[in-house]
């Protein structure tokens, strides 16, 4: 039989969305797809969105879980806007997807599942084939269940209905393969490692995949193929990692630079367990991890690894944060080095645990009793998350301080093709450690420049000391209740978090340097949004720069320079204005316009370009 | 315990400083008593450390010459549990009270004592808030009248004792603030205790609940009202000793020997290493005026501690890994060379 003669177009850039039943395997059909980009040169971010529901009823909106995968021959830097391709395994998924889908685009769905009984789950009043909704778009209506079910059926190899339902998944991957015009080796090769232990599966996963290949290539409906075409400049070896993975890495670098054993107090909590989970499975890199009975206990233990000599790390989100701050505060009183890791979600209380926000920032600079500074950082990607949270060990132990480093649910959830770092000459950190028996140790004496006291670890001979939340005197360390020794010691605690300013480096502005007419202002988990808004628009003309900021407190030391250079200044963050209000207290004399969102998602660039376009016209 | 510095003394672990505690309050017996146990457990000076939440008892580590961190109110114990867990070569104490480890650590004590973390925990129960000056604490008993109960408490008091059995305690001892002697060889017994050892320690607040435990501590009082626990001896107390404890049914029971036929033989033995618990939940909660309070090492059991096990888990690992350091790491697993 002779194929229909099928047209092949050029992307730069293409979304797909997966979306079923939490239970459908839509998150391992858009890894494989995401490896199968990676492996072809292709850049890529995907995005995880699911519900905090496990497995919620079946056919509901409620139980809805999604993949997006973003991949293109240029960089990357969202998981995108809008899908270009959507694959709904049924019609709840179809439902939930529709206003995060282009006008346009392919939607592949599994017909056999488009019946009365689903539509009821899904709350369709009407039948969306007759309803309109669809007009406009191109349907691929596949027979996904039941073709897929007929094929295992003649392999005659006795398998039941249910486990020939679990490979739908890989027709689906089939189709996607033809679409992409791929090719189907790579997808096989992974399925047999998979399944490597039960042969059976790899032989009807394999016969479900081809099924699914052939049937895009035979059926009219689908009348062109894509070709996204390798990313040009991004060569080197890469890794696909998440913003946690990341983190967690980026703390095992830290400690292993620094020369210490990395220890992990923590308490599971969405969107931050993947940090526990990952380093309790490191043990092999002489580390240890604790779980811990509360939020409360896992920055405890980390404080009194802290005390014996190791690093100590905690990780948590929002409403955890608040329930260790009074163990912040004595960590800060007590000086001894710990990261405290807060990976963002919607709030307050257990508001949208499962969604990404930017509201933890004031809590994470003010948020505790007392004068009670701590340094805040925040990592603007997935893959930089390991950067950051190395920085964030690095001034912990440099500055014997407890720090805090903001990420979020879309970074933390997030997966980057991540250029694996030159580790080998990133920088040392260096302990300010004491030698046994230094007649001149003293708990609360200070380095003169960094102000930092130094760490004296129990078991080190003649260095018995005593620490602890009382006020000390300064330089011995002893419990002091002197009205003036309370004002020297707030002043250098305060002072010596200033001063890590001079330890971090200037503040990047991204497109005129000197200055110019919009200064788009952001910070943290929002620099691929913002960023790809602001290219867009320089592309197109406009004079619009972007300050993306990851050291929050202190500030770069040239952020004033770098406010005053423009007309106007708009802070973007995913709050109802927080980091906008904080440089308001630091430079009152620029005024700040504000674009903000609290809808549990990130920034789209088509919002951000509206927003932007409007402001520059604005006269 | 490594490198046993047999020239130690008491006089190595006592500070040039003052003590401030009120004149006659418990704690400094209770200090005394540790200053002289340390030497002969074979710890070194560098090794120990001592660990204190908010209270009273809290300011313990200051008045040891020893390395030493005073944290927060009820939270010596994770940051004793983090210590441990991270250098389990360290000789680490917790020096807590009623209110500090019952009421707003009772968390972080359950989890300690199910861990069985190889920590030595004192906790001075005065029965009282004594550092607010006198509010009721979880072991104050029902009805007491305090600052904050001025009509009576309405609440049932914990029992430490029942709390450590119940949470799957390995080593529980009970001992009275004014007998440094008896004092000293349960405070060795539990430093030696590989595990949670939990010692109570009955303790006088001269200020906010002068003689609380006078009822059953009192000089005329107390051979009849307390009975001293020793392993492998024979259940017996008072004055003329000549009562003895007796398994009745499901409960305690004190009987006088020669009386209503019951003979010496009839009287219980104590075994503090028995692992099933139930005769040492019913000493630890023998209480006046039924039964006499039990005082020495309750129980003293064997087993695995979290600490050893999370260092063999770890020592394991990294003998048997291919992935030795982050570099290693990152290049382990999926690569993509574009």
């Amino acid at each position: 039989m002779e194929n229909y003669p099928k047209k092949i177009q050029e992307l730069e850039e293409v979304v797909i969305k997966f979306a079923g039943d939490s239970g459908d395997g839509m998150q391992l059909t858009g890894t494989q797809f995401s490896d199968l980009s990676a492996s072809f040169g292709n850049d890529l971010l995907t995005f995880p969105d699911y519900p905090s529901e496990i497995r919620a009823p079946q056919g509901t909106i409620a139980g809805v879980s999604g993949f997006q995968v973003h991949i293109g021959g240029k960089e990357i830097q969202t998981p995108g806007d809008l899908a270009d391709v959507l694959i709904a395994m049924n019609p709840a998924a179809l439902k939930t997807n529709m206003k995060w889908i282009k006008q346009g685009a392919t939607i592949i769905i599994d017909i056999d599942n488009f019946d009365d009984s689903h539509y009821k789950k899904a709350d369709y009043v009407e039948d969306p084939f007759e309803d309109g909704s669809l007009e406009g778009f191109a349907v691929i209506k596949a027979p996904i269940t039941s073709l897929t079910r007929s094929i295992v059926k003649e392999l005659n190899l006795g398998i039941d209905q249910k486990t020939a339902d679990k490979t739908r998944n890989q027709f689906v991957m089939g189709i996607l393969l033809w679409l992409f015009n791929k090719d189907l080796t790579t997808v096989e090769e992974f399925l047999a490692k998979k399944f490597i232990k039960k042969p059976i599966l790899i032989t009807i996963n394999h016969a479900v995949l081809r099924a699914g290949h052939s049937y895009a290539e035979t059926v009219e409906a689908i009348a062109t193929q894509f070709n996204v075409l390798p990313a040009k400049g991004k060569k080197g070896k890469f890794r696909q990692i998440t913003g946690n993975q990341a983190t967690a890495w980026g703390l095992l670098a830290g400690a292993e630079k620094a020369g210490l054993k990395l220890f992990l107090g923590s308490y599971p909590i969405t969107p931050a367990t993947d940090i526990l989970q990952e380093l309790c499975a490191k043990k092999h890199l002489n580390i240890k991890t604790f779980q811990a009975e509360d939020e409360i206990a896992g920055i405890c233990t980390a404080i009194g690894a802290s005390f014996g000599g190791h690093l100590g790390a905690t990780s948590t989100s929002g409403p955890g944060l608040s329930l260790k701050t009074e163990a912040a505060g004595l960590a800060v009183i007590t000086e001894l080095p710990l990261v405290i890791v807060d990976v963002q979600r919607g709030g307050p209380s257990t508001g949208l645990p499962t969604k990404t926000e930017q509201s933890d920032l004031l809590q994470a600079i003010h948020g505790r009793h007392g004068e009670s500074p701590m340094p805040v950082i925040a990592a603007s990607s997935p893959g930089n998350c390991f950067d950051y949270a190395f920085m964030a060990c690095k001034i912990a132990v440099e500055h014997m301080t407890p720090i805090i480093l903001l990420t979020d649910g879309y970074l933390a959830n997030g997966t980057e093709l991540w250029r694996i770092p030159d580790y080998e000459n990133m920088k040392k950190i260096i302990p300010p450690f004491v030698k046994d028996n230094d007649p001149d140790y003293y708990p609360y004496k200070r380095d003169e420049q960094k102000l930092n006291r130094f760490w004296a670890i129990p078991g080190q001979e003649g260095l018995r000391h005593r620490i602890g939340g009382l006020e000390k005197a300064d330089v011995t360390g002893e419990v002091s209740h002197d009205s003036y020794n309370h004002q020297v010691m707030t002043n250098y605690r305060a002072d010596k978090i200033k001063r890590i300013a001079n330890y971090i480096p200037e503040q990047e502005i991204i497109g005129n340097k000197d200055g110019g007419e919009l200064l788009v202002i952001g910070w943290g988990g929002t620099y691929g949004a913002l960023n790809s808004a602001v290219q867009d628009l320089r592309k197109e003309g406009y004079n619009i720069s972007l300050a993306q900021f990851n050291y929050i407190f202190p500030l770069p030391k040239n952020t004033e320079e770098v406010l005053k250079k423009f007309k106007k200044r708009i802070v973007c963050e995913l709050n109802l204005g927080q980091f906008a209000d904080y440089l308001r207290t630091q430079f009152p004399q620029y005024p700040y316009l504000q674009f903000n969102k609290v809808q549990g998602l990130p920034f789209f660039i088509s919002e951000l370009k509206e927003k932007f376009i409007e402001i520059i016209k604005e006269k | 315990m490594e490198n046993v510095q047999t020239n130690i003394t008491k006089s190595d672990f006592q500070i040039d400083g003052q003590v401030k505690w009120c004149a006659g309050c418990g704690s400094y017996a209770i200090l005394a008593a540790v200053q002289k146990a340390l030497p002969a457990t074979g710890v070194t000076k560098e090794n120990v450390v001592f660990v204190s939440g908010i209270g009273c008892s809290s300011r313990f580590p200051y008045y040891m010459k020893t390395y030493g961190f005073h944290t927060l109110h009820g939270r010596a114990i994770p940051i004793a549990s983090g210590l441990k867990s991270a250098r389990p070569d360290l000789n680490v104490w917790i020096t807590t009270g009623d209110g500090d480890s019952m009421a707003i650590g009772g968390n972080h004590f359950i989890h300690m004592i199910r861990r069985n973390l190889d920590l030595n925990v004192l906790v001075f129960n005065n029965k009282i808030y004594g550092l607010t000056k006198g509010q009721y604490s979880p072991t104050t008993p029902f009805g007491a009248v305090t600052k904050s109960s001025p009509d009576g408490t309405i609440e049932k008091p914990f029992e430490p004792g029942e709390l450590v059995m119940g949470a799957q305690g390995t080593f529980f001892a009970r001992v009275i603030d004014k007998e440094i002697k008896g004092m000293e060889e349960v405070i060795i017994a539990a430093a030696k205790h590989k595990g949670t050892s939990i010692v109570e320690v009955l303790q006088n607040c001269v200020i906010f609940n002068d003689a609380t435990h006078e009822c059953i501590i009192g000089k005329d009082v107390k051979d009849d009202r307390t009975i001293y626990l020793e392993h492998g001896k024979k259940m017996i107390f008072g004055k003329n000793r000549d009562k003895g404890l007796i398994l009745d049914g499901n409960d305690l029971r004190v009987e006088k020997i020669g009386e209503n036929g019951v003979t010496l033989d009839d009287i219980l033995v104590h075994d503090k290493t028995i692992q099933n618990p139930n005769i040492h939940y019913m000493l630890a909660r023998m209480s006046y005026p039924d039964l006499p309070v039990a005082i020495g090492v309750i129980r003293s059991v064997e087993q695995s501690t979290y600490d050893a096990l999370l260092q063999q888990q770890v020592d394991e690992a990294v003998a048997n890994t291919k992935i030795h350091n982050v570099l290693d790491l990152l290049n382990s697993g999926k690569i993509f060379d574009i």
